[in-house]
């Protein structure tokens, strides 16, 4: 008896959702986004490393290039009504393009409008993880870096010297 | 055979091989780099160490590299022990130091061997904090995408591409840790068979750039079992699709046939699937609008045949199913082979001869065994490439012999190949022009196909007398012949190449009598026909009236409809005639899947299934009957044509095609009707085969966006489909062990996802498939009553004045239909030309580049010259098969037209 009046006393637990919105760790497992590198981007390669990993199948995409080798995703589609929000692209991710956020807030009426494109998860921001730029440390030469100005990378070889 | 402990475990093993060959024959996980099955060791890479222990009591053991080590009996290793795996361990973290942080935009991530040997060994952290080291790129063709920055210095594209394959401008540059492996200069690659460093490579430093513009990662691929269709070869392929389209083919290792390369035609000519030319609905061209549903055509179809008399026209690149679908729809007398006169008849004699010869046909593993091989009017690399790169290897036989009697073992590869140097075994050539196999030919002459004839009937006639005589042959063509029938009779397996491409009958009877005789000598002897197209065996087979009697059915008013599978007859007879006989027809109806001059011209147009979207059977040059595959359910209204077949038959109440429901059936009436196609039944599993009560799927388990790939048609997912046709599904679910070889869908492995697992599907290392390679042979020597010598030589060849003779020239690239369609064969495809060799261009007043006028079958043809210094004199040849000149029967003669002045074409100047 004494314990249930104590409780009565205790500060609420309850929060009036959805005038009071419930406080989330960045951490939170919710809403998947497509992130942007520093240099606005496309963080995304189209690797297909999330597709592979996600238990449900509920990503799929293709992965395409630009004139100047860049890869990104044609198209990127994930399907969250078969999404169980476990994260596992986000660890597969070898850009720290795809990150889960802190939003729940994805009910629809119609099941059909659960199907997000690339131009509903694509922000405009850096997530979790800013600072990173995939393309800085891969080999690959892309439009504005060419080989040996990625970090940590000597200029290319000259084939044609015999020098040490 | 020999006993090897590993890890004090005894295994028998088999004498003369390698310990890493051994121990991956027995299955075990040894990575490896350097080392490639087809291209023995040079132990470069240190990646295979093992431990090898001198007897029992030896616990301290030495490092070998396993790859060097030939297997002795009693011998006992360790692949697991400590100071092994950590020196395998090492050994990766070097070569992984300049290695870039690249996979996820690497195309070969997902079937990479590198990735697959690092986690083998567990390098799984980086300690190396360095630069790394960045080199250029080039550009390599349209076949090949070059990333030199992920080179691990393993060698074996330079090993591929010089050693192996002969090709000359690839070749590893600069020094110490810079080696460069590219060319001199940026190009395209000039090797027919550039695609397999695609392949060879462990790494993605090579990769399919067709691959590349629809790029999709090995796990996603539905995968399925299928066969070349752009030679008459039939190299084993896995073609891959994602998202209805289809997206790579790589090599499906067949031990008898392709084994682990392919060419570029065959890896690169399957973008015509793809094409914006495929037939996608069903046409009726007195609708409007033209396309119908599937039902709507077949009631079409049905109404107009009714009261028809019909008569069919077959195809070399149809399966042996379309084409007996047609011939059992139209009946046996109205069916007619969809080939030119010249092919027909060649073709039917290559048939005669290989059933009658006492001679086998040659598998092309059986070619790499051959120690004398004489080719006879045909230019390999341009008919049928594998082909080339077989007979490549088999100049190497007898030079080995020096490397055996030296007591090298044959795969101790660098120091055999230091031994032999240049030598090569005896490789006679007599082609029509200049062709990439004269490099290592003992002999090479270029003449024209009678003169090769009587080349040929003059190394029959040394050899046994019952050959015919060759009459006033030049002293030089004797010591010729005597030099090739002294290499011939001395060598333990000669084998005599020749085919259809040089569009002689005399060249075919020539070589039926060298075999013979030479048969006679030594029952060892092998013969080798090549044929224009996939199938043009099988359709010999099923026999066919000619094309001609085709057109005079309909001209003569025997008949009134005709139903052409997949063919183009524009391709295999004059436009004119075709022409007139399309327009006489009442009704004509073209099942194929690519539109051209013929389905332009059909009243119905039905689109069959391209060999992605078919299940069939092909039969090649050597008579071996192999089964290909549906990859994917096809799209809208596209079905086999054996399908549309049966359908229309069963409309039209044909008996026989009553009870046909899928391709087993067609097979089984087949069969029925055909005794000599029985083996048939051998060829594959039947669609009902399961095993563990399950399908095999077409699919890996790492399948992704099954939930998400269609979701935006419908969030709903569909039924997945069926196929009645075949044991294979189209989903991901099903038997997950190892799968007949015949139905094998695709090679991987636990830890092993490149192309390398294929180690662990043969018995043994490079033999065979495991439950045997694929296929069956349905030609055997003498099946078919004896073989009577030919009695004539031809005459020789005597030039005409005004007039030369055309023959024709193959081209890898260009000659073949479907292949063109592909952007990057259509790239590499030559301009229309006309061949002339220097002396007769200088008699005609004409330089390169200059037009030639000539008519040829009552059609002028107007076409720039090249110059060919080997080209016989009086002679011209006429690029076969280019989709930019028009069909002419050759050979055949062409007369000049006299070339007009150039001042007769100024304009009139009245000063």
């Amino acid at each position: 008896m004494g314990l249930t009046f104590l409780h009565a006393f205790h500060k609420r637990d309850t929060i009036q959702y959805p005038e009071e919105k419930a406080k989330l760790s960045t951490r939170w497992r919710g809403r998947i986004v497509l992130t942007r590198d520093p240099d606005k981007g496309e963080r995304c390669v189209g690797c297909y490393l999330c597709a592979a990993a996600c238990p449900v199948d509920c990503i799929s995409l293709q992965s395409t290039e630009d004139e100047n080798g860049r890869r990104y995703p044609d198209f990127f589609r994930i399907n969250f009504s078969r999404c169980i929000f476990c994260g596992f692209c986000e660890e597969a991710c070898p850009t720290y393009a795809i990150q889960l956020i802190p939003d729940f807030e994805m009910a629809e009426y119609n099941r059909q409008n659960l199907v997000y494109e690339k131009e509903d998860l694509l922000i405009d921001g850096q997530g979790k993880y800013p600072g990173y730029n995939y393309y800085k440390v891969a080999g690959m030469a892309i439009g504005g870096k060419d080989k040996g100005e990625g970090i940590n990378e000597n200029p290319p070889v000259n084939v044609k010297s015999l020098l040490p | 055979m020999p006993t090897i402990y590993i890890d004090n475990v005894p295994y028998e093993v088999k004498a003369g091989k390698n310990l890493l060959e051994a121990c991956l024959s027995l299955g075990k996980d040894l990575p490896y780099f350097c080392w490639h099955p087809a291209m023995g060791s040079v132990g470069a890479c240190r990646q295979c160490a093992v431990k090898v222990f001198k007897d029992e009591t030896d616990t301290k053991g030495r490092l070998i590299m396993s790859c060097m080590e030939p297997v002795r009996d009693q011998m006992r290793l360790s692949i697991e022990e400590p100071e092994a795996k950590e020196f395998r361990k090492h050994v990766i973290e070097w070569l992984m130091t300049n290695h870039p942080h690249d996979c996820a935009v690497c195309d070969e991530g997902g079937s990479c061997h590198l990735q697959d040997m690092t986690v083998m060994t567990g390098h799984a952290y980086r300690r190396f904090q360095f630069k790394k080291r960045t080199y250029q790129n080039q550009y390599l063709g349209p076949f090949l995408n070059h990333e030199m920055n992920r080179c691990i210095q393993c060698y074996r594209c330079v090993r591929y591409y010089k050693d192996y394959a002969g090709g000359k401008d690839l070749d590893v540059f600069g020094a110490h840790n810079h080696v460069y492996f590219g060319r001199a200069e940026d190009g395209v690659l000039e090797s027919e068979f550039s695609g397999n460093l695609a392949e060879v490579c462990p790494t993605g430093v090579f990769t399919d750039k067709t691959l590349k513009q629809h790029y999709t990662r090995k796990w996603d691929l539905t995968m399925a079992p299928s066969i070349c269709h752009h030679c008459s070869l039939g190299c084993n392929i896995t073609a891959g699709e994602r998202y209805g389209s289809l997206r790579q083919i790589v090599n499906r290792y067949n031990g008898e046939v392709n084994g682990y390369f392919l060419c570029d035609r065959g890896r690169f000519g399957y973008e015509f699937v793809n094409s914006p030319a495929r037939v996608k609905k069903a046409l009726v061209r007195s609708k409007l609008p033209e396309a119908v549903s599937r039902q709507e055509a077949l009631q079409e179809v049905t109404a107009q045949l009714k009261n028809a008399r019909l008569i069919g026209i077959g195809s070399p690149r149809a399966s042996l199913e379309s084409n007996f679908a047609l011939k059992a729809l139209v009946g046996e007398d109205n069916f007619h082979s969809g080939v030119s006169d010249t092919d027909y008849d060649l073709v039917n004699m290559s048939l005669k001869i290989l059933q009658s010869s006492p001679a086998r046909t040659f598998s092309m593993r059986e070619v790499e065994k051959a120690d004398a091989v004489f080719i006879l009017g045909e230019d390999l690399i341009n008919t049928a490439p594998r082909l080339g790169l077989a007979v490549r290897q088999s100049v190497r036989l007898q030079p080995m012999e020096t490397v055996m009697q030296a007591s090298i073992p044959y795969w101790q590869d660098a120091a055999a190949r230091e031994l032999v140097q240049d030598q090569h075994g005896p490789l006679f050539m007599a082609t029509l022009t200049a062709t990439k196999l004269d490099e290592i030919a003992t002999a090479a002459v270029h003449a024209s196909p009678d003169t090769i004839s009587r080349l040929g009937f003059a190394v029959a006639n040394l050899i046994s007398a019952e050959s015919p005589e060759v009459p006033h042959l030049p002293e030089e063509e004797q010591a010729l012949a005597e030099q090739i029938a002294q290499a011939l009779v001395h060598a333990k397996r000669p084998l005599i190449i020749s085919g259809c491409s040089s569009g002689s009958e005399a060249v075919l009877e020539a070589t039926a009598n060298l075999t013979a005789a030479l048969h006679a000598q030594n029952p060892e002897t092998g013969i080798v026909l090549t044929v224009p197209e996939c199938n043009s065996m099988g359709l010999a087979m099923l026999g066919g009236h000619r094309l001609d009697s085709a057109f005079a059915a309909i001209h003569n008013n025997y008949a009134d409809a005709v139903i052409i599978l997949e063919n183009n007859l524009h391709r295999c007879a004059d436009k004119a005639e075709v022409d007139r006989f399309l327009g006489k027809a009442k009704q004509v109806i073209v099942l194929d899947h690519l539109h051209h001059a013929t389905s332009e011209k059909a009243h119905i147009v039905l689109p069959a299934g391209a060999f992605s979207e078919a299940d069939g059977t092909l039969v090649n040059n050597e008579g071996r009957a192999q089964r290909f595959y549906q990859v994917y359910p096809t799209a809208e209204d596209i079905q086999e044509s054996w399908r549309w077949l049966s359908q229309i038959g069963q409309a039209l109440h044909v008996p026989l095609m009553n009870q046909w429901e899928n391709l087993d059936d067609v097979t089984h009436a087949l069969i029925e009707i055909e005794p000599r196609f029985r083996s048939l039944e051998a060829i594959a599993p039947p669609a009902g085969f399961r095993i563990a009560g399950q399908k095999v799927p077409r699919e890996t388990h790492r399948f992704s966006g099954r939930t998400a790939m269609f979701a935006h048609h419908s969030v709903s997912e569909p039924k997945p489909p069926e196929d009645p046709d075949a044991p294979l599904s189209y989903t991901m679910e099903g038997y997950r062990g190892q799968p007949p070889s015949p139905i094998t869908p695709f090679f991987w492995a636990p830890g092993w996802n490149s192309m390398q697992s294929v180690n662990k599907y043969q018995d043994e290392v490079g033999g065979h498939l495991r439950y045997g390679d694929p296929g069956v042979r349905l030609i055997e020597p003498g099946q078919n009553g004896t073989h009577r010598y030919y009695h004539e030589a031809p005459e020789d060849f005597q030039p005409l004045k005004d007039h030369l003779l055309v023959l024709p020239l193959p081209h890898i690239f260009g000659s073949e239909e479907l292949s063109c369609f592909s952007p990057g064969i259509a790239e590499r495809a030559p301009k229309p030309y006309v061949a002339l060799s220097p002396q007769d261009a200088q008699m005609y007043g004409l330089e390169a580049g200059e037009i030639l006028s000539f008519t040829l079958n009552h059609q002028t043809f107007r076409l720039p010259v090249k110059l060919f210094p080997e080209l016989p004199l009086g002679t011209a040849g006429l690029p076969r098969g280019l989709p930019d000149v028009p069909f002419a029967e050759v050979p055949a003669w062409a007369i000049i037209l006299k070339q007009e002045p150039a001042w007769k074409n100024q304009p009139h100047t009245i000063s």
